[in-house]
């Protein structure tokens, strides 16, 4: 008996626990080695001198420079700004594009929901960096899209000069809806399915015609998926370094493209951490209200 | 509850189902109905599950267009009419209640999608809130509700606009038995009161029979038999019916071997059943026969009478408090008969105990030759 509950209890904890540890080990401390690189000395050249040595402590204050600059509104304000700006652009249009697709997925027969499941999740079995570049590919000036839109333009008298469809917000948009899609239509897809069928003819039932119901019915039961899709998309894109690298120009700047050029052009590590930190702050606490909120909504529902 | 017979001879009927087929692929889950329902009835669909009743009402609602025929109501045909846009409202089994909306939210709903104002909306919803004893409730959501609040918020939500035809499905199934007796009455007295004709499905004869003013028994499709409920339990056509309604002892693979205008008698396997009346039919025709329990009486004594008897002993005696149900295995067969007594003296329940010779015998009254179904 004894040795039972020593089992069950050793069991446990390796349920409970394997999770943890993988947290600290995969985030919190990889977080927290940030935090003091970026409350460390630069080295010239790159790298930067521990918080601790010589048996004593030694900190610098790399975050005033970046508070200054925001508030001075320099190239950090406008960098953080205009992520922010793209993000909530990319979160958009994925609801908007994302929302009728979850939406007739959820509504499809039963039997054809998986393979739809499955097309939504194909682009995953493609590195993304890939499907990056053969956007780059597809969009440059003498790409094939490029050409034959602005051929056919032309020949229709309503452009003068060549488009240019690369290296600036719409590239940039396009690339960035095209990979964080799916992150949009899984959680609503989930959600969506869940609605029971009966809340639509109960609508219909009572008169509500199948445009009032989706506003009045649809968007509100699933508000919750609409809430964790924004969020998933938003997140990522408001760091997003590799798409506005390949496919943004001078214009787009993002915070992500400042940061990784403070690490490799200055080679300034510790004012490039202050500002990976101030990312993460700057979208965490936002995240952390909203959702405090959609629990209490939530709780709400059900 | 059953007190109002339809007066549906005056003129047209108020809501007619002509010749009504729906099929799903080759299975016809509807299969040629037609009923006609008076203004003011309350109309119920017996039957068990699959049996077409549901698919029935959901093409009355509109969620289902039919095969081919007609529903006609008040002499238009609205079978192809969308629900949003047909005068009918719906009580859905489990209520389908808004989870985002409170209770008076939800009730206004339908009404904010005609253009009524706002004033108007508010008195209705308050009205019908006042019927359906919920004032104190409108501002909770639906979860927040007992099962019985739940049922009388979509009774309201359903009443609220005024519809021409209210259709209910599975109106009590939600509930727990002491409430589902409760409310049945209170349903009834509400509909009433509104005066609204009425077409329930449910699969609880005891439900339909409390409720309604008439019963369809529907099997595969088809209504077996329409009529009250008092005639479709006296008077069941069909061995399904007697059998689906209520407990009933059925002689099967019986035979008319006496037929003349004033007598009947026919012979099945275990007894002779007499008729004081003449059959329409002929000598020879197979027929069985249904008798409820409650009808048969169990003697020790052989009874004094030529036929309507059979001997057998007592198997099982099962104490229900108000009645008590014997179980008597026939000598000859070894079927077994069901005889209920109905306990009005304290302790009357011991009359016969295990392993009594008996003898079960009925009046010529309590025979109901049925149709024997194949």
């Amino acid at each position: 008996m004894k040795k039972n509950v020593l089992k069950t209890r050793w069991g446990k904890w390796w349920v409970i626990g394997a999770p943890y540890l993988w947290l600290m080990l995969m985030l919190m401390i990889p977080f927290l080695y940030l935090l003091s690189v970026s409350i460390s000395e630069m080295v010239q050249g790159g790298g930067y001198l521990p918080i601790y040595r010589d048996g004593g402590w030694f900190f610098k204050d790399n975050y005033t420079p970046i508070l200054d600059d925001v508030i001075k509104g320099g190239t950090y304000r406008s960098a953080y700004l205009s992520s922010i700006y793209y993000a909530g652009v990319t979160a958009l249009l994925c609801l908007l594009i994302g929302y009728p697709f979850a939406y007739f997925m959820a509504r499809a027969p039963q039997e054809k929901q998986p393979t739809l499941l499955l097309f939504v999740m194909l682009p995953f079995w493609v590195s993304m960096l890939i499907r990056v570049y053969a956007i780059k590919v597809l969009f440059n000036d003498s790409g094939i899209i490029a050409t034959t839109l602005s051929g056919s333009l032309k020949a229709m008298g309503l452009i003068t000069e060549d488009l240019h469809l690369m290296n600036n917000s719409f590239s940039l948009l396009f690339g960035m809806v095209y990979v964080y899609i799916p992150f949009m239509i899984l959680p609503l897809y989930s959600t969506l399915s869940k609605i029971d069928v009966r809340y639509w003819e109960a609508a219909a039932d009572l008169g509500s015609t199948p445009l009032k119901t989706f506003f009045l019915v649809t968007v509100p039961l699933s508000k919750a998926g609409i809430i964790a899709g924004m969020l998933l998309v938003f997140i990522p894109c408001v760091g997003e370094y590799v798409i506005p690298q390949l496919l943004g120009g001078a214009d787009t700047l993002m915070i992500g493209r400042v940061l990784a050029g403070e690490y490799f052009q200055n080679n300034d590590w510790p004012l490039a951490s202050a500002l990976a930190i101030s990312i993460i702050v700057l979208v965490v606490v936002p995240m952390m209200f909203l959702n405090k909120y959609q629990d209490a909504a939530q709780g709400e529902i059900k | 509850m059953a007190e109002h017979i339809p007066s549906a001879d005056n003129d047209a009927p108020y809501l007619s189902i002509q010749n009504v087929v729906k099929k799903f692929g080759d299975h016809a889950a509807v299969n040629n109905v037609s009923i006609d329902i008076a203004k003011g009835e309350i109309f119920a669909l017996l039957g068990s599950s699959g049996c077409g009743k549901s698919t029935l009402l959901r093409m009355l609602a509109g969620f289902e267009l039919p095969t081919s025929g007609k529903i006609l109501l008040k002499g238009e045909d609205i079978s192809k009419i969308p629900p949003y846009e047909r005068p009918i409202n719906m009580m859905f089994q489990s209520y389908a209640l808004f989870p985002h909306l409170n209770v008076w939210d939800n009730i206004a709903f339908g009404l904010r999608r005609e253009k009524i104002a706002k004033a108007e909306i508010a008195q209705r919803v308050d009205d019908v809130l006042k019927l359906t004893q919920l004032t104190k409730f409108a501002k909770r959501k639906p979860h927040q509700l007992s099962g019985g609040q739940q049922q009388r918020v979509a009774l309201a939500r359903s009443l609220v606009k005024q519809p021409n035809l209210l259709l209910l499905d599975e109106p009590l199934g939600a509930l727990d038995k002491k409430l589902r007796e409760e409310t049945q009455i209170e349903l009834v007295n509400i509909i009433e009161k509104v005066g609204v004709t009425c077409v329930m499905v449910t699969h609880d004869q005891e439900e339909a029979m409390t409720m309604a003013s008439r019963i369809a028994v529907m099997s595969n499709g088809q209504l077996l038999q329409v009529g009250s409920p008092s005639e479709v339990y006296e008077t069941p056509r069909t061995e399904f019916v007697a059998d689906f309604i209520g407990n009933v002892n059925l002689f099967k693979g019986g035979e008319i071997v006496v037929d003349e205008p004033t007598r009947a008698e026919i012979q099945t396997e275990d007894a002779l059943h007499i008729l004081p009346r003449g059959m329409a039919g002929e000598k020879g025709m197979k027929y069985s026969v249904a008798i409820r329990p409650e009808k048969m009486e169990l003697s020790k004594t052989a009874p004094n009478q030529r036929g309507n008897q059979c001997q057998g002993e007592v198997t099982e005696v099962i104490y229900f408090g108000s009645d008590t149900i014997y179980h008597v295995r026939l000598n000859g067969t070894g079927r077994v008969l069901k005889v209920q007594y109905e306990n009005s003296e304290r302790y009357a329940g011991e009359r016969f105990t295990w392993g009594d010779q008996v003898y079960v015998f009925w009046p010529p009254t309590a025979i109901v030759p049925v149709a024997p179904s194949y």
